[in-house]
């Protein structure tokens, strides 16, 4: 069959705005940088301190020398502040209009007129749209930029700052606890219920900048809230870095649901540290999307803590012409009953990599905890690969381990079934590949699961034939 | 207008052994050619190489509908000109809803910004799986996906009817169906005959000829069709088995394409 070959691995999203920022940092890391970004912001002298000393430590430590290949990366050539603008809007008239652009054409507010709690939207470094809904305020429900919730609620920001994920954890985290800027801070209280997610959007929109936003989500007893993150960047022909931190603490009984997907610039290196602690009876559920960039190392992880903690991970990559894919989850089960289930979707495509790497930990208290993993990865041509690295700690006689490995390719007879109907090959293929992606896409609200399979069309495109 | 189908001097291989060795058929619409045979001579390759099954190599010959030769064309393209294959092991798509896919092989028949509305398609499915006492959860069910050999059957069947193709071929349609299920697929099959659309049954057993009364009956043995003739033939290989057929002809082994 004659078919058209397409634009392969054009990436949608790459435009770039004419957007003039009002300070940059210049490239590269030094202790000035850091105290100016520290100054800028007008912080006080503990975060200075804890800048300063996040610095040295990254100083110090070596470059992973597991996962993906980093050689490329070079912290001299990144620019680490961008402020795109002095005021913070608040309300979306208040927004540029040259920002507004790029929202427009990633289609924020028709998504905020539907069914949105909250719009908190990082262009660049800082926070600069930002609304909620009035009623989660009444219920006492906190959710702001991460800078903002440094300067009016220091208490609650000084006591679980950097506890989950300290800045000597690894080099990335080190690297963001010296220069973070931007993220989302919520804290819901006691009982309460958030009924509608609430959703930010971040964006990279200057060259060579590095993105390191901070989130830190604090879920009172009995609370529960979904927070959902979607990210898209525009192309550009040298590296960037995205490395962010997030942090989360689910204290008893809380639920908890993170939501992101990422659909980074084939030049992006996207190194992320995310971890929660679930406490007694607490649910924290991951569902992590990464589509694109050049590098994703990314192990959102559980600590089941408390005694009946629940963790889960469900997650999707998709790896294109030179992209790696090198993601996972960890469950650390500390605590006795505490569960965790880890499903992982992986696609490789035109020699593209993914890697499943994984940590299913019980320590000596974990009795009857019992953690369920499945790895299902889908392999489009003979130039991909895949691997499945699970790590496994167990320190209790008494727990229950399972581990489901599965390596396919579109099959020949699904395929000939599907095209006997009608559909072409690729409408067949791609009808596959959606259905094989379908367990995520169903666990998104309505809209992202609208843009997921959009984005993974776009990515499937010329895939075949 | 009725279909008009055409078989010449069809060839197939698989794995560069010859299973079809010159299948001759003209059908029209309006028409029910059932093929019987016993197992291994053949019948259910004819089936698989007219939709385009990759697996099969066609050598030689043209299968003409309305003038196109469907030989030519990728298998969706036959699909789209009006073959449809009722197949005996329809593949499992796992996370693709029945009507999703239904919806999608419906509308790839269409001009783009002229598909099927989503209520119309919705009442259509219900009230062609109700005429197949089919459970309406089966609209929302992954396609094929934990369905009973028997549910995988009617969905075929279901298929058939949405599609609305000119020429179906129903390749043991009546396999693992009890004699309930054998009647509902049936009746499906009887609605949708008309003077347009021909059929063409594939079969080892007459039972499911008391039920879809075909107009030609063939016999397949060693890759060819090899006595044709009118419904008393399918009676009297029911009766009487296929031996009488294999002595009238000369021939010893009917399988083809089997190591000894």
């Amino acid at each position: 069959m004659a078919k058209k070959a397409p634009d392969m691995e054009e990436y949608q999203y790459g435009f770039r705005d004419e957007h003039k920022s009002i300070f940059q940092s210049g490239k590269g890391l030094t202790e000035e940088i850091v105290r100016e970004i520290s100054a800028i912001k007008n912080e006080p002298e503990w975060m200075l301190n804890f800048r300063l000393k996040s610095l040295e430590q990254f100083r110090k430590m070596p470059m992973p020398k597991w996962g993906g290949n980093l050689d490329e990366l070079d912290f001299d050539d990144i620019q680490y502040y961008v402020r795109p603008s002095e005021k913070q809007g608040k309300t979306w008239e208040e927004v540029p209009s040259e920002i507004k652009e790029t929202f427009d054409k990633l289609g924020i507010p028709e998504a905020e007129q539907k069914f949105l709690a909250g719009v908190s939207a990082q262009y660049e470094s800082e926070v600069v749209y930002h609304s909620m809904q009035k009623d989660l305020e009444d219920q006492g429900v906190i959710f702001t930029d991460t800078d903002t919730a440094l300067r009016e609620h220091p208490e609650l920001f000084k006591k679980f700052f950097g506890t989950i994920i300290p800045p000597a954890d690894n080099k990335f985290a080190a690297l963001n606890s010296a220069v973070w800027s931007g993220g989302s801070f919520i804290y819901v209280p006691k009982g309460v219920k958030c009924e509608v997610p609430l959703q930010a959007y971040f964006r990279i929109n200057s060259e060579n900048m590095g993105q390191f936003e901070r989130t830190l989500i604090l879920a009172d007893e009995d609370s529960f809230v979904h927070y959902v993150e979607g990210c898209t960047a525009p192309i550009y022909s040298t590296n960037s870095l995205h490395s962010a931190v997030v942090e989360i603490l689910c204290m008893k009984n809380a639920r908890v649901r993170y939501t992101t997907i990422q659909n980074w610039a084939p030049n992006i290196y996207n190194l992320v540290t995310k971890r929660a602690v679930a406490e007694e009876n607490a649910t924290m559920e991951w569902v992590d999307g990464n589509i694109g960039s050049k590098l994703t190392m990314k192990y959102p992880a559980v600590v089941l803590k408390g005694r009946g903690a629940k963790g889960s991970v469900l997650s999707i990559a998709v790896a294109g012409k030179d992209q790696h894919q090198d993601a996972g989850a960890k469950m650390i089960h500390l605590a006795p009953d505490t569960t965790s289930t880890i499903v992982s979707k992986s696609i490789s495509k035109h020699g593209g990599k993914v890697t499943y790497r994984g940590l299913a930990s019980f320590g000596r208290q974990a009795e009857g905890a019992k953690a369920n993993i499945k790895c299902d990865t889908l392999i489009l041509d003979n130039q991909s690969t895949s691997d499945t690295i699970p790590y496994n700690e167990i320190m209790n006689d008494n727990v229950i381990l399972e581990h489901e490995a599965t390596v396919s390719k579109v099959s020949e007879e699904q395929l000939f079934y599907l095209m006997s109907r009608g559909l072409t090959e690729a409408d067949a293929t791609q009808m596959i590949i959606m259905g094989f992606i379908e367990p995520f896409t169903k666990e998104l609200p309505m809209e992202y699961a609208v843009e997921m399979n959009r984005l993974i069309k776009f990515e499937m495109e010329g895939s075949i034939g | 207008m009725a279909a008009d189908f055409v078989i010449e001097g069809l060839k197939a291989t698989i794995e560069g052994k010859e299973i079809l060795k010159g299948i001759n058929l003209q059908m029209k619409g309006g028409e029910i050619h059932a093929i019987m045979g016993p197992n291994g001579t053949g019948k259910s390759t004819l089936a698989s190489a007219l939709m385009g099954h990759p697996k099969y190599e066609v050598t030689e010959g043209t299968a003409v509908l309305d003038g196109e030769d469907l030989l030519e064309m990728a298998v969706d393209e036959r699909a789209r000109a009006g073959l449809f294959l009722a197949m005996q092991y329809p593949s499992e798509i796992a996370g693709v809803t029945n009507s999703d896919f239904l919806r999608s092989a419906i509308n790839s028949r269409r001009e783009e910004g002229n598909e099927i509305s989503l209520i119309r398609f919705i009442r259509q499915m219900e009230a062609k799986m109700k005429e197949l006492e089919m459970n309406p959860e089966f609209l929302h069910r992954y396609l094929n996906e934990g369905f009973s050999g028997g549910e995988k059957k009617r969905n075929e069947i279901l298929q058939m009817m949405m599609l609305d193709p000119k020429i179906v071929i129903l390749d043991e349609i009546d396999s693992g169906l009890d004699i309930d299920a054998l009647k509902i697929v049936a009746e499906g099959v009887n609605s949708m005959r008309s003077p347009e659309r021909g059929f063409l049954v594939i079969t080892h057993y007459q039972r499911l000829l008391n039920y879809i009364k075909p107009d030609f009956v063939h016999v397949m043995m060693q890759g060819r069709i090899v006595k044709s003739g009118g419904p008393e033939l399918a009676e009297r290989l029911e009766a009487e088995g296929y031996e009488w057929v294999k002595e009238e002809l000369g021939i010893e082994d009917e399988t083809v394409g089997q190591e000894a």
